[in-house]
């Protein structure tokens, strides 16, 4: 009897700690949009989202400037990120020598390791005098938060198309290869192809990373809440604007940037959706 | 012109060889030059001493105990939860509704941004439940966030303990929880353990939600509620409000030293476990 009560006690308290996370998200949620949804009420949704003015001080919260900084800026390290992470994930699931896979591997998962601050502070540094000197300004920019974002998506986009390219059939290269096409027609025709859905998730989940990477951000690009006419315009993102207000607001400037994170987290939540979509179909085929 | 397919491969086989070139050296080029430019800063008296006149002289130590407590308070409170919620997920429960749930707020919970815990951990923590900017809500906030790295590596690793050691375990009339406690997690240690570290890594590294709940004092965090900044909130602030570059590039190596210690242990723990099943 005592051991069968012993039992039920475990199982619940395992079962506790397991809808723990559920508990998390949950009550994440409820209080980000607590405190954010008296801003967007006063506000009005839509010149939260689409004013283009942000100065708390004159009582003006618009977050366009910063949706777009932030989408800019993702597709910035897209453009950085995808091709040298499926590049290295091609290289070394078909091409590299087994001693240079143990090389490369262990040296981007290092890459994945190092936290962002210290990106920030390389970018701060090194990249921004860097650009600074080549094209005048300031040096603060989209350009330079794309370059550090792009090397700090890398390693996500590599680990999950590396997977995917290994998890496409080995019948398929056999096959292809046997028709007499090249390793490189074979990989070009045969293996992306199959692999399209693994590759496409990799893509979505360095999106994600990189909408919510805060602290290189807020080092390298200049933080300015106006929208940017060029790649050597400073921006600000949404995570920027939270992080950098944060320490002294209050009142309904502070509501507003609890508005800002509940606009973040939306989109973060349907990249998540998209990249569960995409494996799920891949998963199915 | 006309390029031959022979020509094609060898053309791709350069550009991805460029490509994964290029990325090394980034990697080669972003730690050279910050451990060219630290280390000769980094001294016995640099990790030994109090922080005066905001970090322009002296050490990192009471930043470097303030990491310590703040990973501390992170791990001891996410392991037990997070080993439990794995043990659940894969011993007590069928493939299902719930598991699938469960999993997939997990997952949220991996993917949200960190300074949306910063905001979380500063309006439950530090202001609904009165803690304060303070050891004690950093290290909450970021039990939340190493969380899903615990489940999911702890998961694995249980995963993997063959069917055959419970069969074993329950036939000699062992109970399902003897079972668990005495064959299946202690087989599964070296992977769960992995999962902690990472988890370490993780915290040790993180600066944004610290930065919202943690606060950025420069004494020393004696109890649970005393403000505290962690190495990597010392490194932002002095490299942002130009206090000290000599002392940002030192810290900076220290905080990439102890992580790199951190990642390779992980790497070494798992490389040791890959062979055996």
């Amino acid at each position: 009897m005592n051991r069968q009560r012993h039992e039920v006690l475990a199982k619940t308290m395992l079962q506790t700690t397991a809808f723990f996370s559920i508990a998390a998200v949950l009550l994440i949620i409820v209080f980000v949009f607590c405190e954010g949804l008296p801003a967007l009420r006063e506000v009005g949704l839509l010149s939260f989202v689409f004013g283009g003015i942000w100065q708390p001080m004159q009582g003006q919260f618009g977050i366009w400037p910063m949706l777009v900084g932030s989408v800019y800026l993702t597709l910035g390290a897209i453009l950085i990120g995808v091709p040298f992470g499926v590049g290295c994930a091609i290289l070394l699931a078909e091409f590299a020598p087994q001693k240079l896979v143990r090389i490369i591997r262990p040296a981007v998962e290092l890459l994945a390791g190092i936290p962002s601050v210290i990106y920030g502070f390389f970018g701060l540094m090194i990249l921004v005098p860097l650009l600074r000197e080549l094209f005048g300004g300031t040096g603060f920019s989209l350009l330079a938060g794309s370059l550090i974002l792009g090397i700090m998506i890398l390693p996500t986009v590599m680990t999950v198309s590396e997977d995917a390219i290994r998890a496409v059939p080995k019948s398929y290269k056999m096959a292809s290869l046997a028709l007499g096409a090249t390793h490189w027609q074979t990989v070009y025709k045969v293996i992306l192809p199959a692999a399209k859905s693994g590759i496409i998730a990799a893509v979505v989940l360095g999106m994600g990373r990189a909408i919510g990477e805060t602290m290189a951000v807020i080092m390298i690009t200049g933080n300015v809440p106006i929208v940017p006419d060029s790649i050597l315009a400073p921006i600000r993102t949404l995570t920027g604007n939270i992080a950098i207000e944060m320490g002294y607001a209050a009142g309904l400037h502070q509501q507003a940037l609890f508005a800002t994170g509940i606009i973040l987290f939306m989109l973060i939540f349907v990249l998540t959706g998209l990249a569960n979509l995409v494996r799920w179909k891949g998963a199915k085929h | 012109m006309i390029i031959t397919v022979k020509t094609q491969q060898k053309i791709a086989l350069a550009v991805l060889w460029m490509l994964a070139g290029l990325t090394i050296g980034a990697l080669a080029i972003i730690l050279g030059y910050i451990f060219v430019k630290g280390l000769p800063f980094v001294n016995w008296d640099f990790l030994s001493e109090s922080a005066r006149r905001m970090g322009r002289e002296g050490g990192i130590l009471p930043f470097a105990i303030s990491t310590l407590y703040l990973t501390g308070v992170g791990i001891l409170v996410a392991t037990p939860i997070g080993v439990g919620a794995a043990i659940y997920l894969t011993e007590y429960t069928k493939q299902g509704f719930l598991t699938n749930m469960i999993r997939f707020f997990t997952e949220i919970l991996a993917g949200i941004p960190s300074i949306i815990f910063g905001l979380f951990g500063f309006i439950f923590f530090v202001i609904t439940m009165k803690m304060g900017w303070s050891v004690l809500s950093g290290g909450l906030t970021l039990a939340l966030m190493v969380l899903p790295t615990i489940v999911r590596t702890a998961e694995e690793a249980i995963k993997a303990v063959p069917e055959s050691y419970r069969e074993g375990s329950l036939a000699l009339g062992a109970t399902k929880s003897q079972t668990i406690s005495r064959v299946v997690l202690p087989s599964a240690l070296p992977g769960i353990l992995t999962g902690i570290i990472l988890g370490v890594g993780r915290a040790v590294g993180e600066t944004a939600a610290l930065l919202l709940t943690a606060g950025s004092s420069l004494m020393t965090p004696i109890s649970l509620l005393d403000p505290a900044r962690s190495l990597s909130v010392h490194l932002y602030i002095l490299a942002v409000e130009g206090i000290s570059t000599e002392k940002a590039f030192a810290t900076a190596v220290v905080l990439i030293l102890i992580i790199l210690a951190i990642n390779m242990t992980a790497t070494r723990l798992i490389r040791r476990l890959a062979p055996k099943h």
